[in-house]
């Protein structure tokens, strides 16, 4: 270590108590700094350590390949307009991949806190906490991003065919706001749950009940009427139903009906309305919990 | 001027434990102030409340006159806090730690890399600064987050436990390096349960025992407040009960000798108040022989930071230590200190 120590580097610097006192929220170039850095670090950890991206990928490639073959020779109709299960599938894959990756989006806030990593960035100035959350939702959103990438070039490869442009743009607009729903969510459970066995547990108990409960595997139609009802209501079918639909029909409109729900018909249109929905319920649900844990 | 740390009449309870029950002191610009208190006593409470991570149930918190409570984010960025366990990101490097650090303390992109190199250079972390912190040892751990802590150049450095479970040698080496912040007008407040560490290092020094403030000014003024002599007697390496007593009423009659207590912690020693006067060793030496007790050693010195605490709550430091870590659930307390 020095012995010396360059007066100019370490004399502390005053600032002024008007540049101290002003507090720049989240529409600043202070936010923007500290939420870019956050973020920054999320990826070098996924740099340095790609297994789970690495694993993120094959999983779902693993569910087209292996689950579809097992219902492959199902007679044709069957489950609806699709030509094949596969094709069937690729929606309720992408969808299903998509959500576990958000579901887990709490686990590395869940381990800052347990590692006192957060009380550092709590003693930090921060323009506004917000940030910390909004670093991992930004990182989550492109894993869920470069997942769903993935599937969609691997189902043409199977023979699941391509939406157009704007379907694709659509299919990522879906899988995006039922990410930033279920990321918040999960965020919220880092922040309210005690420890990451906690937090793992819930993650557990809800991630396949509600594959199941979707119309991921197979059609509303298949299923008993109460377990129609469930899945109707499941925002992982107000994600899936259209996204079939859109791989199935290059003539879709925004009234398109997408899920003949017991309860009524949904279109397009009316699918991406129940997500919106969704997404403002999830975000209003940990407003108030996050703002009491970080403020 | 304000003072750079002001704490009044702090409270802190967790469920049906005081934490803090009345913790004030006043940290002057540009002195090292020390917290010495046993594990326990609410040191790390009082640092926490002050860089706005826990809220006090009542009591006035100041940095450089502004109130944390009402004003944490400016607060915030006049402190730079140092916790007792180092909380690093083991993927990261020790310089992208460090860039991380600067960008939540908002220092400008362009002056980022400047600062953080000179960090590195100031805590000779050269040839550690490229590594992932998760290689590093305590040492080095220690030095990259004191680096951190420094980056944003704050007006307050707040240390927790700056060298507890390090080597001598980089114990040394921090202090060095806090004695020559603090002389160019650093103010630093740091806890310790070392008291060779605040004897050392603190200009001031305030005593912390069970959530309360019960000693505070400079090492040399609270030692000399205690007044007298201290002698240490061992009749034995470990001295039986009955020998121990019996020492200590024979040493209690002679008229030099204030108090007498045995020290369980150091095998039935003897330590004595006595007035200062030369003979006293002698005279002790000579009492004991004609009773026939051996005498295993004897010292006479002036009286240590630790004597000031035995003044004031009869018990010594490592004794009270002793007593704490009995005391406490680490679990609960890593829980209460989650966020």
């Amino acid at each position: 270590m020095t012995t010396t120590i360059d007066p100019k580097n370490s004399t502390p610097s005053v600032p002024s108590q008007a540049e101290l006192l002003a507090t720049p929220g989240i529409v600043s170039s202070e936010f923007i700094q500290e939420t870019l850095a956050l973020t920054r670090r999320l990826f070098i950890q996924l740099k340095r350590r790609p297994t789970t991206l690495i694993a993120g990928v094959i999983q779902p490639l693993m569910w087209l390949v292996l689950f579809g073959a097992l219902f492959q020779n199902v007679p044709e109709g069957l489950f609806g307009v699709s030509q094949s299960y596969g094709q069937f599938l690729c929606a309720g894959v992408i969808v299903f991949t998509a959500f576990s990756g958000a579901l887990n989006a709490g686990l590395p806030v869940m381990f800052d806190r347990e590692f006192g990593f957060l009380n550092r960035l709590l003693v930090a100035p921060l323009a506004s906490r917000f940030s910390i959350v909004l670093a991992s939702a930004i990182f989550i959103t492109t894993l869920s991003l470069i997942q769903t990438v993935a599937i969609i070039i691997t189902s043409v490869f199977l023979g699941a065919g391509l939406p157009g442009i704007a379907g694709l743009g659509i299919v990522a607009l879906i899988v995006l706001m039922l990410v930033l729903g279920v990321t918040a969510l999960s965020l919220g459970l880092s922040f309210a749950l005690p420890g990451h066995i906690e937090l793992l547990a819930v993650i557990f108990v809800t991630n396949l009940p509600l594959l199941f409960a979707s119309t991921a595997l197979v059609p509303l139609a298949f299923m008993p009427t109460w377990l129609q009802y469930v899945s109707s209501l499941n925002p992982l079918s107000f994600a899936i139903e259209p996204i079939r639909y859109l791989y199935l029909h290059s003539d879709w409109t925004f009234a398109s009906i997408v899920m003949d729900a017991p309860w009524g018909s949904v279109s397009l249109g009316g699918a991406l309305v129940l997500l919106a929905a969704f997404d403002a319920i999830a975000l209003f649900s940990i407003q108030r919990l996050l703002y009491r844990r970080l403020s | 001027m304000a003072p750079a740390v002001l704490i009044e009449q702090l409270q802190k309870r967790y469920g049906t434990v005081d934490a803090v029950k009345d913790v004030s002191f006043e940290v002057a610009p540009g002195q090292i102030f020390g917290l010495l208190g046993p594990n326990g006593a609410g040191k790390t409470t009082t640092l926490r409340c002050l860089c706005s991570l826990t809220t006090p149930d009542s009591g006035k918190i100041e940095v450089s006159g502004i109130s944390v409570l009402e004003h944490p984010r400016a607060a915030r960025q006049l402190l730079g806090y140092v916790a007792q366990e180092v909380a690093l990101d083991k993927v990261l490097t020790g310089k992208e730690m460090l860039e991380l650090q600067a960008a939540l303390y908002h220092i400008p992109s362009a002056e980022i890399g400047v600062r953080v190199k000179n960090a590195i250079e100031l805590l000779s972390l050269e040839e550690f600064a490229a590594n992932k912190t998760g290689t590093y040892s305590g040492g080095i751990r220690k030095r990259l987050d004191l680096a951190a802590g420094l980056l944003h150049q704050p007006a307050v450095l707040v240390l927790d436990e700056p060298t507890v479970g390090l080597d001598i040698e980089s114990r040394v080496v921090i202090w060095d390096f806090l004695r020559q912040l603090r002389d160019q007008g650093t103010t630093i407040l740091m806890t310790s349960h070392y008291l060779e560490e605040v004897d050392a290092l603190a200009d001031n020094v305030a005593i912390v025992d069970q959530g309360k403030v019960i000693a505070e000014g400079s090492p040399s003024t609270l030692k000399d407040q205690v007044g007298g002599d201290r002698i240490t007697l061992r009749i034995r390496e470990f001295t039986s009960d009955d020998e121990a007593q019996k020492a200590k009423s024979m040493t209690a009659e002679m008229p030099f000798v204030q108090d007498v207590i045995i020290n369980g912690a150091q095998g039935n020693s003897l330590n004595l108040v006595v007035t200062p006067q030369s003979d006293a060793l002698l005279t002790i030496q000579q009492a004991l022989k004609e009773a026939g007790l051996p005498v295993f050693g004897i010292a006479q010195s002036r009286p240590s930071l630790d004597d000031v605490y035995l003044a004031a709550t009869g018990q010594t430091l490592m004794d009270a230590e002793m007593a704490a870590s009995g005391k406490r659930d680490a679990k609960k307390e890593r829980k209460q200190n989650m966020r």
